[in-house]
């Protein structure tokens, strides 16, 4: 989109394409918040109970797991890849971290968590290496690792089941801890937001991940190293996958080789809904995490409002259609804005 | 686009994700019509032979439940004094038992004890092998009556259903608002046990106890924790929620545990022991209920000796002694009833372990 600015282009044309499409980043995160309003408010005036701090905190937990997911997969996204298994590696890394727990009863906690890291780190690593060496579409790569670790999930456990009563205390109290009231587990979530919007907001190889979704012949041509950047994005979203793994053995304690089935989905939705564009080039894991935080807080609130189950989907998939609309005119517009702005400065 | 690739990754991955099943969410046949015809009467006096063979064919090995289910059997087998030969598929397809109910019967095996993975698509090779002079039985999932003698039934629905209540209604204290949090809105064995569980709470008895609500956490953690959360926040008064599924069952437990909930909202359902038993020591559940599978496996044995040694035929109204279970009759279409299910408090949780 960007790629045909050249030196020659004014400078009060430039600052005005950028101010337009950092505005319109801005209303992309402003109109979920929008959103989660018009969602979170007429919940609360028919149930005070759902602003209450018990299910503020379940509202923030619910999300949060999601929300890590989609952090790790904005930064595949930017890239104008997709990162599919991600379902598969939490459920691969939250079964061997919490077996790892029960067969080793005196496991330190970051340890063991540790441990459910490496394993999200592995499988990233793998997906990595075929779509940037393999330069087979991430699409095809990650849609068929996603049944082979879910697939490798199922022949470890071989139908077994960790239970609560296997796990250590310490790794379940993470799962219901609080610090000043906000539970430990979005914490976590924050921390990881924060670092990679810093990345990729302030540093260089996080910027050359906008420019690779973008255009990437032309990122090529600029000297980014490409398959490097596409490694690394991959590596991340595993790794991050692989914690949230282990955050979900502290969460739900009962954990078999079913678990995450499907969540790539949500996850994929997550960051559609933040303003994450599917093709690449713009988004924020801000918007992403959000994007998360609605997805979850409407579910609940079709469970508070007593929605009839059979139509809870039906409605929650009506509201992604919406804001994948609303997206593409934003996108359409902001596409449209650049171009006028780049074909007034070559004239 | 290496589309090969694809396919091929994509198949080895959904045969990989078919392995799967047991618990308490499939639908067991037992409620189908018809019954196996038998000409020929039993002889109630006659000695269980001893040096049977008998085949055991659960839906899949490795699975947790029918690793239980097995060692009741393999112990019947040693107290009968006969030869019980587990085998099975790994994975818990409809056709998938086929070679292994064809294998039994060519090793002139004396009975066949088998939990189908799907009512049709075995009972052509049951009724092929029971031609070659093998007894059949069934149990936890029935095959099609006809290609099969008896049917080993793990509970009635009613049992099930009505001893979900009354556990709810001794933990609530007899009155208030209770739940249902079920599996997904159509599976056959939940809905049956939601009906009964109805047709109760209308029974005098009950009159201080109202259902508000039926919820479906679709058999799966994430969805069962916020539906979970749905119920306690739409219904401020909640007192109990029932949770009949496993998987439900266990979320709910730790949702509760982990929340101010916890003790001021009672819970119940079906789920195992070692699941449970971290929910029961911490007091937010104080009784769930399942029946034993391994008890299960013992019986379906014992009746597969009873049926080789002709001490029964399967026609309605015999009798017959299955070990350390006492005497059992068979009912209508063939089938046995294992008996209620076993109720686990804090008291007797320590003696089970599956």
């Amino acid at each position: 989109m960007t790629a045909q600015l050249t030196p020659a282009v004014a400078p009060s044309r430039r600052t005005a394409a950028r101010r337009l499409s950092t505005r319109v980043g801005r209303v992309r995160e402003l109109g979920i918040v929008v959103a989660l309003a018009l969602v979170v408010i007429p919940t609360a005036i028919v149930n005070p109970r759902f602003i209450q701090p018990q299910s503020l905190r379940d509202l923030l937990l619910n999300a949060s797991i999601v929300a890590l997911l989609a952090v790790g997969q904005t930064l595949v996204v930017i890239t104008r890849n997709v990162d599919l298994s991600v379902g598969s590696v939490l459920g691969l890394s939250a079964f061997l971290t919490a077996q790892h727990f029960a067969d080793n009863p005196g496991t330190p906690l970051l340890l063991g968590i540790g441990f459910g890291i490496a394993v999200g780190l592995a499988c990233g690593l793998l997906n990595g290496l075929l779509v940037a060496l393999g330069n087979v579409p991430s699409l095809v790569v990650t849609l068929g690792t996603l049944y082979v670790f879910r697939g490798v999930d199922f022949a470890l456990a071989q139908g077994k089941q960790v239970n609560a009563a296997n796990l250590p205390d310490a790794l379940l109290n993470l799962g219901s801890a609080r610090v000043m009231g906000i539970p430990v587990l979005v914490l976590i979530t924050l921390v990881v937001i924060v670092v990679a919007a810093v990345y990729l907001r302030s540093y260089r190889s996080g910027r050359e991940l906008y420019a690779i979704g973008s255009n990437p012949e032309a990122a090529t041509l600029a000297g980014i190293p490409v398959a490097k950047r596409m490694l690394t994005t991959f590596v991340l979203s595993g790794l991050v996958a692989g914690l949230a793994g282990a955050l979900w053995v502290a969460r739900y304690g009962t954990v078999d080789a079913a678990a995450g089935t499907g969540l790539e989905l949500q996850v994929v939705a997550a960051v559609v809904v933040g303003g994450v564009a599917i093709f690449g080039g713009s988004g924020t894991v801000t918007g992403a995490a959000l994007g998360a935080l609605l997805l979850g807080t409407i579910t609940s609130c079709l469970v508070v409002l007593q929605i009839p189950a059979f139509w809870q989907q039906a409605i929650s998939g009506a509201l992604l259609l919406s804001a994948i609309t609303v997206d593409r005119l934003l996108a359409l517009r902001l596409a449209k804005a650049l171009r006028t702005s780049e074909g007034t400065s070559h004239a | 686009m290496n589309t090969r690739l694809v396919l091929a990754l994509v198949v080895s991955g959904a045969v990989a994700l078919t392995a799967c099943g047991g618990g308490t969410t499939k639908d067991s046949a037992g409620d189908q019509t018809g019954g196996a015809t038998n000409a020929a009467k039993g002889d109630p006096n006659a000695a269980l032979k001893e040096g049977l063979k008998i085949t055991f064919l659960p839906k899949q090995v490795n699975n947790p439940y029918f690793t239980v289910a097995q060692k009741g059997a393999e112990q019947a087998g040693t107290a009968i004094k006969a030869e019980v030969k587990p085998t099975g598929p790994s994975d818990a397809a409809a056709s998938s038992q086929v070679t292994y109910i064809n294998t039994a019967a060519q090793q002139k095996q004396d009975a066949l004890v088998i939990s189908a993975n799907d009512a049709n698509a075995v009972a052509p090779a049951l009724k092929s092998a029971r031609q070659q002079g093998l007894k059949v039985v069934t149990f936890d999932s029935d095959a099609a009556p006809d290609a099969r003698d008896v049917f080993i039934n793990q509970a009635t629905s009613n049992e099930i259903a009505a001893g979900q209540v009354k556990l709810i209604s001794e933990a609530v204290g007899g009155s208030g608002e209770i739940a249902i949090l079920s599996a997904t809105p159509n599976a056959t064995n939940q809905n049956a046990w939601i009906e009964v569980m109805k047709t109760e709470l209308a029974k005098p008895e009950y009159s201080g106890l109202e259902l508000v609500e039926t919820a479906y956490g679709n058999d799966d953690d994430q969805t069962s924790f916020q539906k979970t959360q749905g119920l306690l926040q739409a219904h401020p008064n909640l007192k109990g929620i029932i949770s009949p599924t496993t998987v439900g069952v266990a979320a709910a437990a730790r949702y509760l545990s982990s929340s101010e909930y916890k003790g001021k909202v009672q819970l119940t359902g079906l789920g195992t022991p070692n699941q449970m038993r971290k929910f029961v020591q911490d007091g937010t559940v104080k009784s769930f209920a399942l029946w034993d599978p391994s008890k299960l496996g013992y019986l379906a044995t014992y009746t597969a000796a009873a049926l080789a040694s002709g001490q029964i035929t399967g026609a309605e109204g015999e009798k017959y002694k299955a070990g350390d279970l006492g005497d059992y009759t068979i009912g209508a279409k063939g089938e046995v009833v294992l008996g209620p299910p076993t109720v686990f408090t804090k008291d007797n949780i320590d003696q089970f372990d599956f």
